[in-house]
């Protein structure tokens, strides 16, 4: 029997198969989850190509619902918590995996972001977590639980991962505030902190090659880790084995986060 | 290739492929924005085993640019 069997829940953040809401959501099916989605809203209803995506792979596997949100907006929340409610009841987890910059705000020099650039990364970024947690706690059986997507360029700095480091900061604090909130509940709140992985929205924080080079060359485990091990270890945060876990960010990347120097061969001549 | 290449934009932008030429423009024709372009930039990365650098993607403005380029890489 799986480990989610008769578990029910809430996934927002598949924009594709690279997403890494994806690889959590396979390893959440293959244990049995029932599970609704959301993508992003499709500007032309005559070619709903973001809801396309979504379908294409979530609907073979019996996704409960597919509807769209906007985490900007308030009203389309409270219609994805409504629908929530509706299909299941009770749930016991949902998954955060959102984020969003305005690219010239993200690649240039954070001393140059603008103000309203900050604001709408903070918002989608951080806010949409909030957000999503007020109208989440309600519904969260006990030993339900939360999880959101971080990085380690919001505890230190990541030359490149600019305006997004500040956001995780700021995501990853708000972890550790709704956890000591929900806690006397039963319900936990965590987040997992991904190595480089390939996906559209690492496209947007330099690049790509280079950050793969570098845990390959200085992480313990001198390499890269997979989507797949993203989403074994956030099913795991999600899942009962992980009952006495809230407030955690859990680095599941290679052990690059607990290094400060490289291999002592790094800059050997090869 | 072009036909493949033509199924991929296709189904990434969801238009049908009679709408698709070499002529069609992503943006103006095809109404992609950023994530649709990176996306089919990396699906065309694995479908035809090439590696296309960031700053390359601007030089893809229609269909018939991609397939030119991705001929191009693939014979590099």
């Amino acid at each position: 029997m799986g480990l989610f069997e008769g578990k029910k829940g809430i996934v927002l953040g598949i924009a594709n198969d690279h997403s890494i809401a994806w690889a959590i959501t396979q390893q959440l099916f293959a244990e049995g989850a029932e599970i609704g989605f959301t993508h992003l809203p499709d500007k032309d209803p005559a070619r709903p190509k973001n809801e396309n995506k979504v379908r294409k792979l979530v609907d073979p596997h019996g996704a409960k619902f597919v509807i769209p949100c906007d985490v900007t907006s308030d009203e389309q929340l409270d219609t994805v918590f409504e629908k929530t409610e509706q299909e299941f009841g009770k749930i016991d987890f949902v998954l955060h995996s959102i984020a969003f910059a305005p690219p010239a705000d993200l690649t240039g020099p954070v001393y140059r972001c603008s103000r309203d650039g900050f604001k709408l990364a903070m918002e989608i970024s951080v806010y949409s977590l909030i957000a999503m947690a007020g109208r989440a706690q309600g519904l969260l059986n006990e030993g339900g639980s939360m999880l959101t997507l971080s990085y380690l360029g919001g505890e230190r700095v990541i030359p490149g991962y600019n305006l997004m480091g500040l956001c995780k900061s700021a995501l990853e604090s708000a972890v550790g505030y709704l956890a000591s909130e929900f806690g006397p509940e039963g319900k936990r709140v965590n987040a997992v902190s991904a190595g480089p992985v390939k996906t559209v929205s690492a496209s947007g924080v330099g690049d790509i090659k280079k950050m793969f080079q570098l845990y390959e060359t200085f992480s313990p485990m001198r390499r890269n880790i997979t989507a797949e091990e993203v989403g074994k270890s956030s099913m795991f945060l999600l899942s009962d084995y992980a009952s006495g876990i809230t407030g955690e960010v859990l680095h599941v990347d290679a052990g690059y986060h607990c290094v400060a120097a490289p291999p002592l061969d790094a800059f050997d001549e090869k | 290739m072009e036909d493949k290449i033509i199924s991929i934009v296709s189904e990434q932008l969801s238009v049908s492929k009679d709408e698709i030429s070499r002529e069609s423009n992503f943006i103006d024709d095809l109404q992609a924005d950023s994530l649709d372009l990176v996306e089919l930039g990396m699906k065309f990365e694995e479908e035809f085993g090439v590696s296309i650098p960031d700053e390359d993607y601007e030089t893809m403005k229609t269909v018939g640019d991609a397939i030119d380029y991705i001929k191009q890489r693939e014979n590099a």
